[in-house]
């Protein structure tokens, strides 16, 4: 607590004694956690890859070099500079396959999370506001799909709707939507209380304008950290997915099918299977490192040291 | 106390019923009629398709298939396998006693360490040991666990050719499964060997199972450690001169290891989802493994009672942990 007053207190005397901005307040925060920003910067790194992978990647993706199958890195005997991560069994480039890869990953998170963000939100402000007997229908419904392993019921839902990358993405998104339901009710139930709320109901805002633009700004905290959280399990869910077959389908370079093709191989190239699981975890310990400096910066509450 | 059991118990129904409401409408949903799928490749006649959607029910109104489900299942009847005919509740049974055995080792392996670890990070808060400790578990956390699986299998099988890569137990031995655990079987059995056998296949599966559980609770344990830890009452512990391992250890730890216990309680649900995973890569006969298998023969019946099954287990284990929470804890009752 002391910190946090001495940091506001030379920030007031450097901008010449007007309040920090939220942005700059949170930036303060944010900073201070030496692993968060380490892990923005991977994650800055890794969303310039996804985005330039065609301009990057030496390679394409799915282009065979049948004659270098299951060529070695290049540190090791066997292995050369023309495929510095090697080849898979079918010859293509380990390393474009990757860089590859962190497009489909980034697209998974970013989908899921809009997706199971803006419904829960929905959902979730709905229930607050609406009366009781419509509010326990709602979180019932919810108690429904949580009693449900999350990977689970994620791939009971892929199985129905038939294996892709788009499918389960629905999937990971409608079991990932309960969290932010109950995280925007419980935040709109101790707001709607507030006398901000009050006031802007005496002065004649109507139910939409005071769901959406009074109390919804004010829960956002706890949801941004949400969904920094589900996007690390989003990529995860997908990953495990495409390694059951049941997520991307081959020959995408999708990292978790990747890794499933890899399977065969684990004994004799150790390659295959390690770099894809690499990226994963790099990517998802990126994720969730900027996630912990998030809830310590946006809810003190939650802070955990 | 009783009202408190009774509200909880008022939840619990309800989300039974919806529970099984879902798992019975998925087999409806699905893309093809369930009885062509059985036929498989050879096929049918028009009668026997007619008998077989009479013997299944689905020529009957749709409440009435899901009044039948709905009793059937409160009679432990869940329909049987469409590939070996047999009940879907006899073979969930038979197979149960393996996860659990792996679940139960994970929980142990996540308890003995991440405890231990969350506590002294926790006592050693910003030192060396704690940022070592977190950042272990965080990477835990963040672990892709069927990568995590094949890594441990490239080295402690290939390479250093320790442990088998899949099963149970190896091919030479084999007794009655009196308890379905192999660890104890294999001890009844008296063969030489056999224990020694048991343990090497288990040993892999129950670290990959217990990773994410270990840093859950590692973090939990540090975060409620920390707390404890500013509170009144130990201030009072240190300044009446008890040593720091009786502060640390007693006072502080018995008050920190109510959300910890909520925590492993809670975990059941990530250990089956893990069981999916692991048991897919071992390949542990056990029912992540059916479940997988299941969805790709499309053997419906078996999808339906396992997912059921496996949501029925997760709640009643929740429901549990809440009673005995609000049985530790009366400030809850009165929620």
């Amino acid at each position: 607590m002391a910190d946090t007053s001495a940091q506001t207190g030379r920030n007031v005397l450097r901008d010449g004694g007007t309040r920090p901005t939220r942005f700059r307040t949170f930036w303060n925060s944010f900073s201070e956690n030496r692993g968060a920003v380490i892990g923005l910067w991977v994650f800055l790194a890794f969303l310039f890859v996804a985005v330039f992978a065609p301009l990057i990647a030496p390679y394409d993706p799915s282009a065979q070099f049948r004659d270098y199958a299951l060529q070695p890195p290049v540190w090791q005997d066997g292995g050369a500079w023309a495929f510095p991560l090697g080849t898979d069994a079918l010859g293509r480039d380990m390393l474009s396959r990757l860089i590859h890869g962190a497009r489909f990953s980034f697209f998974v998170g970013i989908v899921v999370v809009v997706v199971a963000a803006s419904g829960g939100i929905i959902i979730g402000l709905i229930a607050g506001f609406a009366p009781k007997w419509l509010d326990t229908l709602i979180m019932r419904l919810m108690d429904i799909i949580l009693a449900f392993p999350s990977l689970l019921l994620a791939l009971v839902l892929v199985a129905v709707l038939g294996p892709s990358l788009l499918n389960a993405m629905i999937a990971i998104a409608l079991v990932l939507q309960p969290h932010y339901v109950r995280l925007t009710r419980a935040s709109v139930l101790s707001e709607r209380g507030k006398d901000y709320v009050t006031a802007s109901r005496v002065a004649g805002a109507g139910q939409l304008r005071q769901m959406f633009i009074t109390v919804l700004p004010n829960c956002l905290a706890p949801i941004i950290v949400q969904a920094a959280l589900s996007f690390s399990t989003a990529i995860l869910d997908a990953a495990a997915l495409g390694f059951l077959g049941m997520g991307a389908q081959p020959p995408t370079p999708e990292w978790g099918t990747m890794l499933a093709d890899a399977r065969e191989f684990v004994l004799r190239a150790w390659w295959v299977v390690t770099f894809p699981g690499i990226a994963i975890l790099v990517t998802v310990l990126a994720i969730n490192l900027m996630g912990d400096g998030l809830r310590d910066a946006l809810d003190p509450k939650l802070k955990r040291s | 106390m009783l009202k408190f059991f009774l509200s909880r118990l008022g939840t619990f129904i309800p989300t039974f019923f919806g529970v099984t409401l879902i798992s019975f409408a998925f087999i409806r949903v699905l893309p093809g009629d369930p009885i062509i799928v059985m036929a498989g490749e050879r096929g049918m006649s028009q009668e026997r398709y007619e008998a077989l959607r009479a013997q299944y029910g689905f020529d009957q109104p749709i409440w009435k298939q899901f009044w039948d489900y709905f009793t059937g299942i409160l009679q432990g009847d869940l329909g049987n396998s469409f590939v070996t005919n047999r009940p879907v509740w006899d073979e969930f049974f038979s197979l149960f006693p393996a996860t659990l055995e792996l679940s139960i080792c994970a929980i142990i392996i996540a308890t003995c360490l991440g405890l231990p670890a969350g506590v002294i990070a926790a006592v050693y808060r910003g030192k060396f040991l704690d940022r070592f400790f977190m950042s272990t578990a965080l990477i835990g956390y963040s672990m892709p666990i069927f990568w995590w699986a094949l890594l441990l299998i490239i080295v402690f099988s290939g390479n250093l050719g320790w442990t088998p890569v899949s099963g149970r137990i190896g091919l030479l031995y084999f007794f009655e499964d009196t308890t379905g655990f192999m660890l104890i079987d294999s001890l009844l059995s008296g063969q030489s060997g056999a224990f020694r056998s048991a343990v090497s296949h288990l040993i892999l599966p129950s670290i990959v199972l217990a990773t994410i559980p270990l840093a859950v609770i590692a973090r939990q344990t540090r975060s409620a450690m920390l707390e404890v830890l500013s509170e009144d009452y130990i201030r009072t512990a240190r300044a009446k001169g008890l040593s720091p391992e009786r502060v640390n250890g007693v006072h502080a730890l018995r008050n920190a290891m109510i959300p910890v216990i909520t925590v492993i309680g809670l975990s059941v649900g990530t250990l089956l989802a893990g069981a999916i995973l692991t048991e897919t890569i071992f390949s542990w006969p056990g029912i992540g493994k059916w479940m997988v298998d299941s969805i790709f023969r499309r053997d419906y019946p078996v999808v339906q009672g396992g997912l059921l099954m496996i949501a029925v287990i997760v709640m009643i284990v929740n429901l549990l942990v809440d009673l005995t929470y609000g049985l530790i804890n009366p400030k809850i009752r009165s929620r």
